[in-house]
């Protein structure tokens, strides 16, 4: 099942300080291959006009493409509707136009917001936000030594004050996949509804937010092979309908007059201003190359790779992985007994592979687990064993420079 | 392998692992915490201050070998120093660290300190080595809030 599409990504062909680039840091960004690259450029070398605006060609065609990408993550995620597809910043605006727009106007003093202990700060502080200006209060569900969240703790914390449940689907530390389906139908038996932050999830796993009956859904492209600055939020049509608008500008507007305005129809009533055409169209590029891949050789190759690395990793003496729930994505945290993460991740640059060493925004995660950082190692559908043999070749270095 | 072995010398190795000055100073007068928060390095660090003179400095806290050795070392060249020579030498060794050029007379001002002057060459980790300093800094000229390396450099 070993795949090698390593070529498609021009950034890892450079070396690092003399040694050839072996990128490990897929979980923070993914690279891109030429294709989306190429997008990029065509567009502004051939397509660029502002959309819903012009009735010129150049916009018509400009309108035409941002579009047919919402079509398009419509299909990928299996939603019900194009207009359920709200293009934003990233997972971390997704999140917080969520919690000030549905929780400013549904959540009241007193009302419950559960969280889980493996969330990432983006599905904590917006929450966090929203709790000081309503009144409302966090219950944050356990997580077991394995890394796997407390199922049996989360079916407690619902009450009668119980709004909301944002969770994330993977643990960008600890790799675990939370059975968020079984976690959505407990919520929904309390009439809650439910996010997912899919930021981790989505570029690694076949998404469909029907069968998981999810109420909103939050990703970014970045983490997905496409560019920077350009995410999604899906939300079903009754919550997004029901739900005021998070920024005012153009687009979103319907009319405008000094006394009132109304709003524009889904999606548009969540996009003010001039968006990220650009962006947009190159993330569909992204998505298409993966659908053309096909997920589930995406799926089994990053699971051999954690098997791979999983089997090595606990060759070496001294090395603890944090994190090891029988469902994971292809994301291994560790820490050594002896040195310290930040000095791992020094050597393992000077050998050209690229690893993050710190808290991955998850402090609270740090504190369950007693460790002040961790290293962490995450895969994308470029890597190979070779990666995974220099990083214990690295490790190896670690510990001869710190015997 | 070897501009690494120029960064982890075997002091810094030493001292990381057992920092001196470290723990709880009772009759500190200047108590001040700083944070890197990329990284999660955390100190606390003590002064006894007497008469413009630093008589005792302690610190603990967690973090990577250079933060902790940096700490370590800083604590051992402060004794008995003047709160203007404190304050100088952090100056000297920041020039150390940001490769600077510098004079004989600093590079002897800095004494054992100039063992950390590998870390130049690895921009990422100054903040690691300036942490202890930078709290030193807040320490003494009664700074208010925790230091964070983000708003100090």
């Amino acid at each position: 099942m070993m795949i090698n599409y390593k070529n498609d990504f021009p950034i890892l062909k450079q070396t690092v300080y003399g040694k050839p680039l072996v990128y490990l840091d897929s979980s923070n960004s993914t690279q891109k291959p030429q294709c989306v690259i190429d997008t990029l450029s065509e567009y502004y070398q051939k397509h660029h006009a502002n959309i819903h605006r012009g009735i010129y060609e150049l916009s018509v065609r400009a309108t035409t493409l941002y579009e047919n990408a919402r079509r398009f993550i419509q299909e990928f995620i299996h939603a019900k509707h194009t207009h359920e597809i709200v293009f934003v910043r990233g997972t971390t605006e997704a999140i917080n136009l969520v919690a000030q727009s549905y929780g400013r106007s549904q959540f009241k003093k007193d009302d419950e917001i559960i969280l889980s202990g493996m969330e990432h700060h983006s599905n904590i502080v917006p929450w966090q936000l929203i709790a000081e200006q309503t009144g409302a209060k966090l219950k944050i569900i356990k997580i077991l030594d394995n890394g796997e969240i407390d199922l049996a703790h989360y079916k407690t914390l619902f009450s009668k004050k119980t709004k909301f449940v944002a969770l994330t689907h993977a643990s960008n530390v600890l790799g675990t996949i939370n059975p968020i389906k079984e976690m959505i139908a407990i919520a929904h038996e309390h009439n809650t509804p439910v996010l997912v932050d899919g930021a981790q999830a989505f570029p690694h796993l076949t998404i469909d937010v029907q069968a998981l009956d999810c109420d909103f859904y939050t990703f970014s492209s970045h983490k997905a092979y496409g560019p920077t600055g350009i995410g999604v939020l899906y939300g079903k049509t009754t919550l997004l309908e029901k739900m005021p608008p998070y920024h005012g500008g153009g687009n979103m507007i319907e009319t405008v007059s000094f006394d009132r305005s109304t709003y524009n129809k889904l999606p548009f009533k969540f996009e003010a201003g001039t968006p990220n055409i650009a962006d947009v169209i190159a993330f569909h590029t992204a998505l298409v190359y993966l659908k053309n891949i096909g997920m589930e050789k995406i799926i089994a190759h990053e699971k051999h790779l954690l098997q791979y690395a999983t089997e090595k990793l606990n060759e070496l003496p001294n090395l603890r992985i944090i994190g090891t729930a029988p469902n994971k994505l292809g994301v291994i945290s560790f820490v050594l007994d002896t040195i310290h993460p930040h000095d791992i991740g020094t050597v393992l640059d000077r050998e050209g592979i690229a690893v993050r060493a710190g808290h991955h925004c998850a402090m609270p995660l740090m504190e369950r687990f007693a460790i002040p950082a961790c290293v962490r190692a995450s895969f994308g559908l470029y890597n190979s064993t070779e990666d995974i043999d220099a990083l214990i070749a690295g490790l190896h270095t670690a510990m001869r420079l710190f015997h | 392998m070897s501009d690494l072995r120029d960064l982890y010398q075997e002091v810094i190795i030493d001292h990381g692992r057992h920092p001196r000055n470290f723990g709880v100073l009772e009759n500190a007068n200047h108590i001040k915490q700083g944070f890197n928060p990329l990284c999660g390095d955390k100190i606390t660090l003590y002064i006894e201050e007497k008469n413009g003179v630093i008589e005792n400095i302690m610190f603990n806290g967690c973090g990577c070998a250079i933060s902790m050795a940096s700490a370590s070392l800083m604590t051992e060249s402060l004794k008995n120093k003047k709160i203007a020579e404190a304050d100088m030498l952090f100056s000297v060794f920041h020039q150390l660290i940001t490769h600077s050029a510098m004079n004989e007379n600093q590079q002897e001002i800095l004494g054992k300190l100039t063992i950390l002057k590998g870390v130049s060459e690895f921009p990422a980790r100054v903040k690691c080595a300036t942490l202890a300093w930078h709290t030193l800094n807040a320490a003494l000229h009664n700074e208010s809030g925790a230091v964070t390396t983000e708003e100090s450099l």
